[in-house]
């Protein structure tokens, strides 16, 4: 089956904190990762905050999550990328983004790559299926 | 086509599990297969029996079981369940509770995943 390996998307588009839509939408990821298919994930809109390095969530008093992105490379998820514009609208940068694990070869950190909407939708338009947390 | 439902809200405050339900029934009148139907997030508390709404409305879980008995596989994640105390004492009939292969199985088998919730 290996030929015919599909190809599945997950878009993060909610803020990470406020629902647990991102958290267990986290959760779905890691496990996808352990099968075979083909997985990329797109943080767009509000989601782009999940990818914002140096959060705290003490004093919201729930358990923060953003340092399990830094095992997506290892979990062999490293098609990550993050909408421009959306990032933009909400006056972040590259230098923003959290690392989602580091080059095996050259130890180099791994962040998501900036992509604008027509390489998102390029990309939407060769998926299997798409899934929204 | 081969359709999987995925369920992210919980029953009566959201319209997401009334939405997925009627969709799935139009789906199957005309002739669509269902994959199956997966409870996430919120969407686990639709399928317990401890619900007990007034006789004038709909009965939510009832009706997903009755969809059920019909041979659709619906599946109520574990890790989602455990943390809201959905257990398989209080599941309703012809529904059951699995991990997240189950979801990744009809992402991969389904020709499209349809998703209800915010």
């Amino acid at each position: 089956m290996s030929d015919d390996i599909k190809k599945i998307m997950f878009t993060v588009r909610n803020a990470p904190h406020g629902t647990i839509y991102v958290y267990e939408g986290l959760e779905v990821k890691l496990i996808m990762a352990a099968y075979d298919a083909d997985i990329s994930v797109v943080f767009m809109d509000d989601g782009v905050y999940a990818l914002k390095q140096g959060q705290n969530t003490d004093e919201l008093g729930i358990k923060g999550f953003e340092k399990t992105y830094g095992v997506f490379v290892d979990y062999e998820i490293e098609n990550v990328f993050v909408d421009k514009q959306s990032m933009e609208d909400r006056g972040m940068t590259a230098d923003d983004l959290l690392v989602i694990g580091e080059d095996e070869d050259t130890e180099a950190p791994i962040k998501p790559k900036v992509v604008d909407a027509s390489e998102i939708a390029a990309m939407m338009a060769e998926q299997h299926n798409i899934m929204s947390f | 086509m081969k359709l999987a439902v995925c369920i992210y809200e919980g029953p009566y405050n959201h319209e997401a599990s009334d939405s997925a339900y009627h969709f799935i029934k139009a789906a199957i009148d005309k002739g669509h297969e269902i994959r199956g139907i997966f409870f996430y997030h919120d969407g686990v508390y639709n399928v317990t029996k401890l619900m007990e709404p007034p006789q004038d409305d709909r009965h939510i879980a009832n009706r997903w079981s009755e969809l059920g008995a019909t041979g659709i596989d619906i599946v109520v994640c574990i890790a989602a369940a455990k943390r809201r105390g959905i257990v398989d004492d209080v599941l309703v009939d012809n529904v059951r509770i699995s991990g997240l292969g189950q979801l990744t199985m009809m992402a991969i088998e389904a020709d499209r995943m349809v998703t209800f919730g915010d």
